[in-house]
Formats: structure tokens, sequence, C-alpha cells
């Protein structure tokens, strides 16, 4: 098995999940972009860790999955909050930022 | 020959040494007239006598430092020929020893030096070949008296200013002839300050009459005395002016002030002439460097100035001498200056200012008499227009019924008589005719004022005068000596000047030792001086024979006359002495009649002035008595030429004439004709009607040739019509109008032109180059900049997923150049 | 070795499709079961290369926990049963610009990096244990542990009081 063929696996799920957060309209949609992104990430992680026969690749997925699932929570909170507010989590309405 | 001669002021001082304080001082001459202008213009209003005794207390003063510069100019010349001894005169054949005597003393050097002056031109020569024996024995006699006397030259500043490289200086000119110009230009000035107290008197200008009557005097002394060119051509404008300013004098009537500008404009077109020959004369004779007169005698004289540089300035000069002394073409203003008051026509228009031109011919008379080669011919330009001036004002002088203006033609036809002298080489007897005529025509002027101040102010003769003989004693006795010496009879001055000029015509072998052969003057001269006698005759006859025709004249009871001496309007008499009513305002002359309107004998301040002048026109001749009269003392003969002739060498080598008497004769058998024709005539018209003054079917009445001629005389031969009427009106009318259409449509045209095409260019500039490119280019950048701004503030949609696909590319970008550059 | 690669083929494939469906399906729910897939082919690929803890752990969190987030919040925001018309931004064409430019760049240098690097085949058929990994955890990396668990308990009170009801 080539490590590249892991680590161009994570490529494409990583320009999809791309895609995905900047194509996505849905607030919910665009973390769950987010999270293949991580997992992307993930997939790089563990691929190096076993080229290189350390056990730090699996240390450093088990962190990504950690926060991956805090962000998720916070970030669901906060869409949360974007629905309770606007009632929509479309996110091409949300342009406060416009200037 | 080679030339060598220097310039006076290239070897130093030039006066003779000692000759006399007002020799070297003459400036107080000029000085002492102008300060009186300017007193008398600036506090005559308020003095007594209203300025004019500033003016005559002024004149009183030249006239007596006139008699003491006279005096010391004749002891000059006595001296210089008591160092002399019995020098041989000039006219010897031996040419060059002579001038080698006469270099030294030329006063070109200081005493001690010697100088080699070369010859003095051929013409001289010639003209001593042909004199040769007539001049010895005469020579001989007057060995004495033959020496060069040094012209007392001083200059006061030899660059009073420098223009261009030139130097102009200021300095006098004393000779013989500008002390008697003195002389007699003061005497006559005073004698009319003191006749114009009383014929100006009352008068509204009579301050500033009598200022300029000052400034006049200055201006012709100036012009007399000035050493050089720029010096005289000042002078003899500002005798112009002067002129102009005094004929003006009652500018209210139209009449006068077109005279004066007449004068003037005239003088003008002479002064082209005159400024021409003298800017001729400064390149050629005066080498580029100098205006000084003397200099450039020397020069013409010398022989080293081209024969055609003397010609030209000659013919020049004419032309100036055409204009101010009233020669043929250009002599239509004198008779129309008669507008002037009296005493003006008397003092400039009869002695003083019209005889500049000829004093000037005088004065430069080497460039005359080289240039126009007076010596030897038969015939020169000067001669020939003087002797037609002769001719003109005698036979003009026939027509007029106004006395002043009879004395005019009378003046121009005398002009000539001087012009023509110069003009044939008979120089001192042009000179001695000039002092001659000033004093009997000033006396004739005079008297003709006293008799109009008697007749209505007015110069009608045939209206006003006649019979005065009865009614004014001294003013006939004055005026018939005038009229007897200006009609040449014998033993009065005018017949003794005439006479020396006819024979100085040297015409038909009738006289000896003349410089040439003048038949052609000799003729016209004896004509006019049949004339003269026949015009002044009649004249007199008019003016003091038969009736007085003024009682029942028009112009008794005219308001306005006709006549160019009268009165303007508004003449408050300050008061006569001896008349003993006052003179209302111009319309009251029926007034006149109030006193019994008969004529009276005017007062002692114009009689007097008569009769020192006709006493002077009686005896001035006995100045200048022929050599032919043996009987009298060698010593006293010959003292005008003597005196007042210039012999250094720079004066040409002309030859004096002897009295003959067969011109003599001549010309007194003609004065008789003339004079008993008239007499016949004035018989006749008078035995039917005294009070008549021309025959009811005469000659001109009958028509004919006579009336033809008439026709002629009385339009002054068409001359004024030529120049107004043809010449000017086509100036003004067709010139004008052409030089106005070339104007209008051609410069005009070129000139909007230019501007219609500025204009376009301007508005191409400013549609297409500043609208649309600059600001188009200006504008375009904002444009830029507000599109780019448009184009970039879509990014600030307030989309989070913009910024982070921003966020990605430019990290993608980075990237990439991270992985493949570096 | 060929099974693993058969296996490895198989399953990629699967994720690449499930993942491409995530990020196109117009319907909410079918993209979290396409998540679903892809982070069980995750997983798999995890234990594929023996990173077995890793891979159990994957499962347990992210099908257990992070989809059921999901699913709640999907349920929570009224996502719309079924098709929805507008799930997409206007401007994913852009989106695609970038994804391509990424993915064209990652492409090069990995190839560029490691060209046919393999794996080492013992090391995956004997996988790492467990201890080794907690050995790693607690040991070495004892304070990025320590921070991650801080940062857990900092999310959960965020999260709590960001999403209360007042």
């Amino acid at each position: 098995m080539w490590l590249n063929q892991f680590l161009l696996l994570g490529a494409v799920l990583f320009c999809i999940g791309v895609y995905g957060v900047l194509a996505r309209r849905n607030g919910v949609m665009v973390l769950m972009s987010i999270e293949l992104i991580l997992n992307a990430v993930n997939i790089n992680f563990i691929a190096f860790g076993a080229y290189h026969g350390t056990p730090i690749g699996q240390v450093f997925a088990l962190f990504v999955i950690a926060v991956a699932a805090a962000e998720v929570g916070v970030g669901l909170a906060i869409v949360l909050l974007i629905y309770r507010n606007r009632s929509s989590i479309d996110l091409e309405s949300v342009d406060l930022l416009k200037g | 020959m080679t030339p060598a001669v220097l310039f006076a002021s290239e070897t130093g001082a030039m006066t003779a040494e000692h000759a006399g304080w007002f020799l070297e001082n003459a400036w107080i001459f000029p000085a002492i007239p102008f300060v009186s202008f300017l007193l008398i213009l600036f506090f005559g209003k308020r003095l007594p006598k209203k300025g004019a005794e500033v003016g005559i207390a002024a004149l009183s003063a030249v006239f007596v430092c006139a008699l003491i510069a006279g005096a010391q100019w004749i002891s000059h010349v006595d001296a210089a020929g008591a160092e002399h001894g019995s020098e041989p005169a000039g006219e010897t054949d031996e040419g060059g020893s002579h001038s080698e005597h006469s270099a030294a003393r030329l006063g070109v050097v200081r005493q001690g030096t010697d100088l080699k002056l070369a010859g003095t031109g051929s013409s001289a020569e010639e003209g001593t070949a042909s004199t040769k024996e007539a001049v010895k024995e005469g020579v001989e006699a007057a060995a004495e008296e033959h020496h060069v006397v040094l012209p007392v030259v001083t200059e006061w500043k030899s660059n009073w200013w420098t223009i261009g490289g030139i130097d102009f200086g200021v300095g006098t000119f004393v000779d013989g002839q500008a002390v008697m110009m003195l002389f007699v230009v003061g005497l006559i000035s005073l004698l009319v300050h003191i006749f114009s107290t009383d014929y100006v008197a009352g008068d509204i200008r009579y301050t500033h009459y009598f200022a300029f009557l000052s400034l006049f005097t200055a201006s012709m002394l100036l012009l007399v005395l000035a050493n050089n060119l720029v010096m005289f051509i000042t002078a003899w404008e500002l005798v112009g002016v002067c002129s102009f300013s005094l004929i003006g004098h009652w500018w209210e009537e139209q009449n006068n002030s077109n005279a004066a500008l007449k004068a003037f404009l005239t003088n003008r077109v002479g002064d082209i002439g005159l400024l021409i020959g003298m800017i001729v004369l400064f390149f050629t004779a005066g080498r580029g460097e100098t205006f000084n007169i003397l200099d450039i005698n020397i020069a013409a004289a010398s022989g080293t100035v081209s024969h055609t540089a003397l010609l030209v300035a000659s013919l020049c000069l004419i032309a100036a001498v055409m204009s101010k002394s009233g020669q043929f073409c250009l002599h239509t203003w004198l008779p129309d200056a008669m507008a002037g008051p009296t005493p003006v026509s008397a003092l400039i228009h009869a002695a003083t200012m019209v005889v500049a031109g000829v004093y000037m011919v005088a004065r430069l008379y080497p460039v005359f008499f080289e240039g126009l080669s007076i010596a030897g011919s038969p015939i020169n330009a000067l001669a020939l227009v003087g002797a037609i001036t002769t001719m003109v004002g005698g036979t003009l002088a026939f027509v007029q019924r106004d006395i002043k203006k009879v004395l005019a033609y009378s003046t121009v036809s005398q002009l000539g008589y001087m012009v023509m002298a110069l003009g044939v080489g008979a120089w001192t007897a042009a000179m001695f005719h000039l002092a001659t005529h000033a004093f009997f025509k000033a006396c004739l002027f005079l008297g003709s004022g006293s008799v109009s101040h008697a007749c209505n102010h007015s110069f009608d003769m045939k209206y006003d005068m006649g019979g005065l003989r009865k009614y004014m004693p001294k003013t006939h006795a004055t005026f018939l000596i005038g009229t007897l010496a200006l009609a040449g009879f014998p033993l009065l001055s005018g017949f003794w000047s005439k006479d020396e000029i006819l024979a100085g015509t040297g015409g038909f072998g009738l006289s000896e030792g003349a410089n040439g052969n003048y038949h052609l003057m000799l003729i016209m001269g004896l004509i006019t001086g049949g004339m003269t006698a026949a015009y002044m005759t009649r004249c007199y006859w008019l003016t003091f024979l038969g009736e007085w025709r003024g009682a029942d004249s028009p112009n008794a009871h005219h308001a306005a006359h006709g006549h160019d001496d009268d009165h303007a309007t508004a003449v408050a008499h300050a008061g006569h002495d001896d008349h003993a009513d006052a003179h209302d305002t111009h319309d009251a002359h029926d007034t006149h009649d109030a006193h019994g309107g008969l004529p009276h004998e005017s007062g002692p301040r114009i009689t007097i002035p008569l009769m020192i002048l006709a006493a002077l026109a009686a005896l001035a001749s006995l100045a200048n008595i022929p050599e032919a009269f043996s009987f009298v003392p060698s010593g006293w003969r010959l003292r005008f030429e003597h005196y007042i002739e210039p012999t250094s060498t720079y004066f040409p080598k002309i030859s004096h004439a002897e009295f003959s008497p067969a011109i003599a004769a001549i010309s007194i058998v003609a004065a008789l004709v003339g004079c008993g024709l008239v007499v016949a005539y004035f018989r006749k018209v008078q035995a039917t009607d005294p009070k008549a003054t021309e025959l009811a079917d005469g000659p001109v009445s009958r028509g004919g040739l006579p009336k033809v001629g008439y026709n002629i005389l009385a339009n002054k031969f068409y001359l004024d019509w030529l120049y107004t009427d043809v010449i000017v009106a086509t100036v003004k009318g067709p010139l004008a109008r052409g030089a106005n259409w070339f104007n209008k449509y051609v410069l005009d045209a070129i000139v909007n032109g230019a501007a219609t095409v500025s204009k376009r260019i301007a508005g191409f500039t400013y549609s297409v180059l500043d609208q649309q490119v600059v600001d188009g280019v200006v504008n375009g950048t904002g444009l830029g900049a507000s599109e780019t701004g448009g184009i970039l503030r879509r990014m600030q949609n307030g989309r989070v997923q913009g910024y982070a696909a921003l966020m990605f590319a430019a990290a993608a970008v980075l990237a990439g150049v991270f992985v493949l550059a570096i | 070795m060929v099974a693993q690669n058969i296996f490895f083929a198989i399953i990629a494939l699967a994720m690449v499709a499930s993942a491409v469906r995530v990020v196109t399906t117009k319907n909410i729910l079918h993209a979290a079961l396409y998540l679903v897939v892809v982070l069980a082919g995750v997983a798999a690929q995890f234990i594929i290369t023996g990173a077995e803890f890793t891979g159990v752990t994957q499962v347990l969190v992210y099908i257990g926990a992070v989809i059921v987030l999901f699913l709640f919040g999907i349920m929570l925001t009224r996502a719309r049963i079924g098709r929805e018309e507008h799930v997409d931004g206007e401007r994913r064409w852009i989106a695609g610009v970038v994804a391509l430019i990424l993915f064209a760049v990652m492409t090069y240098a990995l190839v560029d990096a490691f060209d046919t690097e393999a794996l080492d085949a013992q090391a995956v058929l004997e996988p790492q244990s467990t201890q080794m990994v907690s050995d790693a955890i607690f040991h070495d990396y004892l304070i990025p542990f320590e921070a991650v668990s801080f940062l857990l308990l900092a999310a959960l009170i965020g999260a709590i009081v960001v999403a209360r009801r007042e």
C-alpha cells in the first residue's frame, strides 16, 4: 500500500469538504462539510503514523476527534441561536457584515 | 590736390583772442528775450502794463547789447586788419601762397602752429581767373582791408548730449552777418514792441502777445547765432511756432486760425527739405561726426566733399528756403499770414522770420556756391527760383485791394531778389538788401497799421482809404519814403541794394566783376523793378491820394469784416492816449463816425517808430557806398561789405561786381515808366469821380485776354486751388478712402482671420483636447477607481462563505507558491 | 497485501462517492446519512492501516454522537423533509474552482513528495496496540490531553450558555 493512496484519498475528501463549506447554504450542511475536512485530516495523520510506525499519528487523530466533537457541539449551538433569531439558517441571508 | 583740411574742433580752440565780451558771450542775446518771455508769461497779468514793460525793457537791453556787439565786431575787424598790414587779398592768382598764409590765421590753429591748407577748390580758380584784372586795382586800393577775420565761435559744450555715438553741442558763431542780424532784429523788434503797445492796446490777449513777441525774438536770435545745424533747425522750428501763434492771435475768427495753420503746414512741407539737406551735409561735409557750421563750411569750401552731395544738399535746402522765405512754390502762406496783427506782420513776415531762409543760404554759402556751381554759369536753381519769385510777387501785387496783401506780395518779390542775389553770387548785395528791406518794409507795414487804425481798422484800400495825406501827415511822409525806397528811387537805400543785386547778375556784360552771366535774371529783375514801382505807386495813390472814401464805405457799419486783421469780439480797450473817445466793442464802430468820422493821425508810439525806420530806409544805403564813387574817401566806401562779409578761407572766393551806371540807368527808367503808367491811369480814373478807384469800363471789364489775365492773378495763379482742391483733396478723398478700404478689408481681414483661427484652435483645444482627452483621462482615473471599488465592494457582502472562499483560494495560491517556487 | 488494497479501493470509492453526495444532495437528511457512510469508511480505513483504537473511537464518537447531534440540529432547525430547492449558494462555481485549485496544488505536492512510498507491510499486519497509544498520550502528550479535556469542558459550558433559552 502506498502512502500516497491514503494521502490522495485524504486530499480528495478535503477538497470535497472545502467545496461543501463554500457552496452550501444551510449552516448544518456547512458543519457537515467541516466534518468531512476533519476526517480527511485524520486519514492523513493515521497514514503518516502508519508510515513512520509511531503512535503519534493516532494520538493526534484522537485529539482531532475530540476537538471536532466539541466544535460540532458549539457550532450547532450557534446555528440553533441563529435559527432562533432569524427563523432561518440560510447563510446567504446572514450578511450583517455587509459593508 | 590732397585734402588736408582738419576741422577746427580737432585742432583746438576756435575763438579769436579777446574779441569782445559780447561776441564771446553771445548767449545773452537769446537768453534775455527768453527770460522776458518766461517773466511775461508767469507774471505779466499782474504787472501794471500787463507785461509790455518787461518786453520793452528786455528788447532795449538786447538792442543796446547789439550796438555794443557791433562796435566790438568793428574793432575786431579793424584789429585783424591792423595786424596784417598789406597782405594780398584772396583774389589773386597765387591761390597757393595765400591759402598758406591765411591758413595760419584761419583760426584752425592757435598762434604759432603752421598748418598746410590745400587749395580751396577749382571753382575759386575759375572765379579768380575771370576777375583778376578787375579786382587787382580794388585790391591795391583796399589792401589793408582784405584780410582774414576770425569769426568768434564759442563752444559752450561740445557734447551737451550724446546719442548713437554722435555728440550734439551748443555754442555760438558770431561773425559779421550775425552781428548785422543782431542789430536788425533787435532794432525792429524793439520798434515793433513800442508800436504794439498802442496798436493792440486793450486786446484780451495782450500779455500773451508780448510774451510770444519775446519768444520770437529769442528764437530768431538763437537762429542767427547758432553754431551747429541742430541748434539752427531747433530755432527754425521755434520761429515757425511763434509765427503760428502770432498769426492766429485772434483765432476766434476761422480765417485767422486757418491762416496760421496754413503758414505752419506750408513751412512743414519745406522743412522736409531742410532736414534732408542738413542730414546730407552731416554725413558728407560733416564726415558723419559733426553738425558744426564752421566745420561744414570748411569742408565744403575745400573741395573734399563730392559735388553731387553738395548739389543734393543745396537743392533740399532750397526747398526749405522756398517755404520759409516765401519763394515761388510755397509762398502761398505769406499773403494769408497777414491775418495776424500788423506789428507781427512787420516783424515776422517782413523783416526777420522770412529772411531766415536767406540767412541760412548766406550762412552755408560754401555749400551752395560749390554745389550749384554759382560762379561762371548762366543759370542755377537758386537764382531761377529767386527770379521767378520776384515776378510772381510783382504781378500778384497788382490785383490786391488789401494794403497788407500788397505789402505781403511785395515782400515775396523782394525776398526773391535776395535769393536771386545769393544765386548769382552777390552775397554782400543780398545781405545788404536784407537789411535795407527790413527797414523800409517794416516802415511800410507799420505805416499800414497806422493807416488802418484811422480807417475803421480796415485794410481795404478801395473802400476805406484815400486822401489820407491830409489827415495823417507823419504817416504819409514815412510811407512815402518807404515806398520810394522800395521802388528804387535813387539815393534811397532800396535803389542801392537792388542795383548791387542787378549788377551782380552780370548779365549781358553790363556790369563788371560778376560771378557769372545770368542774363535771364537780369531781365526778370529789371522787369520786376518796374512792376515794383508800379504797384507801390498804385498802393500809395489809393491810400493817400484822391479823396477819402471811408465815410460811405460799406465797412464803416459792418459788424464783422472780411478782413483778417480785425479785433475779435469782446475787446475792451484800456484807453488810448490820443483817442479821446474809447473804442467800444466791435459792433459799436458806428460810434466811430460820432467824432466826425474823419481819420486822424496816430499817437507818438506809432509815429516815432515810423520815423526812425523811414530815416534808416533813407540813409542805410550809405553803409555800402560802391567803389566807383571815388569822391567819397576810401575809408567810407563799402563799409558794409568790409565788416559783414566773411573773409576766412572757408568762404568762397566770390567776386564783387562793380557799380554799373548802365544798369542803374535802365532800372531808373523802368521804375519811372512803371510809376508813370500808373499815375496816368489813376488820373484818368479820378478825372471823372474823385472817389473812384478803377475805371468803370476798364480793359478787364471788357473781357477777353485782360479778363483772363486778371482772373489768373486774382486766383493767385491757381496755386491755392492746386494745393487745396487737387493735392489735398486727392489725399483726403480717394487716397484716404483707398487706405481705409485696404485697412478694413485687407489688414483687418488678416487680423480677424488670425483671431478666427485662434478661436477655432482654442475651441478645438477646449472641446477635444481638454474636455475629451485630458478630462477623459482624469475622469477615467476616477471612473476606474470607482469601478474597481464597485467591483471590490461586492466582496464585502457580509457572507461568510465568500470570505471563506477567498481565504481558501489565497491559501491554495500560497501553497502553490511555496510548493512550486520554494 | 492485495486484499487490503482491494478493500481500500472499494471503501475509498464508497467514501468519495458518499462525500460527493454529501455536498451535492438536495435532501439535508440524506446528506447526514451519506456523512455516516463517509465516517464509517474513514473508520474502516483506520482499521486497514492498523489504527484500531482510533477506528473504534471514530465510530463511537463520530457516528454515535456527532451524527446524532447533526440529526438533532436538523430537527431543531426545522429542516425541510425531502428535497429542498435552494441548498447551494449562488456562487458555487467559485467554490468548485477553489476546491479544484486546492486539489491540484495538493496533488502535485503529494505526488512530488511521496512518489511511491510504501507503507511498511509488517507494521500494518502487527497493529500498534492500544497500550502504545495510551502510553504516548499519558506520558508524552499529557499536557495536550489535559488541554483537550479543558477544551471539551469549555465547549460544553459554552454550548449550554449559547443555546439555552432565556
